[in-house]
């Protein structure tokens, strides 16, 4: 086993052990936690896979950015630790078997498609995930929908500001 | 690495925020658990553009076959972060109202 399966391994059962610790937290503040570990997890997939840009972007956009607004917004509401209501024993029964039944569904089916035998995935190697190439791209075959994007930040902004306004 | 391996991870981390999603009544919780999804999704096209980015590189070097996958994911994240930012002035105005986060406060809609 070289070093990068060990690596994927272990990112891979440190994501999963986050992201179901996220579910497991009662406290609100611990889960925001737990998802950032979760984000630093598939960022270090994404230094696995080379895709550098990908990899810092989410560090700085999801963990940094979003991460904190959820924290700012949990702190600002000063939600107690016990006062969220909890759904009846039968409702989460019923929400984990029904999400277990997916999980097993989409492997049986990912288990029989012959299109993605023996198909490996190229890691440490190959520049697409650099800046360079990737900023290529954005700025001649995706330069509309980069424009686009921005103007759909400008209303998130506007929106954001009138409803928290009221 | 094969590609499977890859896509029982991304599938594992979005059963999880459906399950969260179905199991939690925190409103902040169930948008966190949203978050996750999009996340394991973005991982999923990630390892796709990297795994036909390496068939692709056996017949030409220096392609960019592959990079659409990679640019995908960059906007997954513009509009998740725009995304986010409503959804938590909705979630603020909501608590503003009901003095709370649950959703089942929500069900008023239906009548």
């Amino acid at each position: 086993m070289s070093t990068v399966d060990i690596l994927f391994y272990l990112l891979s059962a440190f994501a999963i052990v986050s992201a179901t610790m996220v579910l497991i937290s009662k406290n609100p503040i611990h889960s925001v936690l737990w998802l950032i570990l979760v984000f630093f997890a598939i960022s270090g997939h994404y230094i696995l896979l080379n895709a550098q840009f990908l990899a810092i972007v989410n560090i700085i956009v999801y963990a940094g950015a979003i991460m904190v607004l959820f924290l700012f917004v949990i702190m600002l509401m000063n939600i107690k630790k016990d006062a969220e209501p909890q759904k009846q024993l039968l409702v989460k029964l019923t929400g984990v078997v029904a999400g277990g039944s997916l999980l097993t569904l989409l492997i049986a089916v990912v288990k029989q498609t012959t299109q993605i035998e023996n198909k490996q995935v190229l890691l440490k190697e190959g520049t697409i995930g650099l800046i360079h190439p990737l900023g290529q791209a954005l700025f001649t075959d995706y330069v509309i929908p980069f424009e686009i994007s921005s103007v759909l930040f400008l209303s998130a902004m506007v929106g954001a500001v009138i409803i928290g306004k009221k | 690495m094969s590609i499977q391996y890859y896509i029982i991870l991304c599938l594992t981390l979005f059963s999880i925020g459906v399950v969260g999603v179905l199991t939690r009544r925190n409103a902040i919780i169930v948008f966190m658990c949203i978050e996750l999804m999009l996340n394991a999704v973005n991982l999923l096209l990630v390892a796709f553009s990297k795994m036909y980015h390496g068939a692709a590189l056996q017949s030409a070097a220096n392609t960019t076959a592959g990079i659409d996958a990679q640019i995908f994911v960059f906007f997954i994240m513009v509009v998740a972060a725009a995304e986010v930012s409503v959804g938590l002035a909705i979630i603020v105005m909501m608590y503003r109202n009901t003095h709370s986060v649950d959703i089942n406060f929500l069900n008023r809609l239906k009548n």
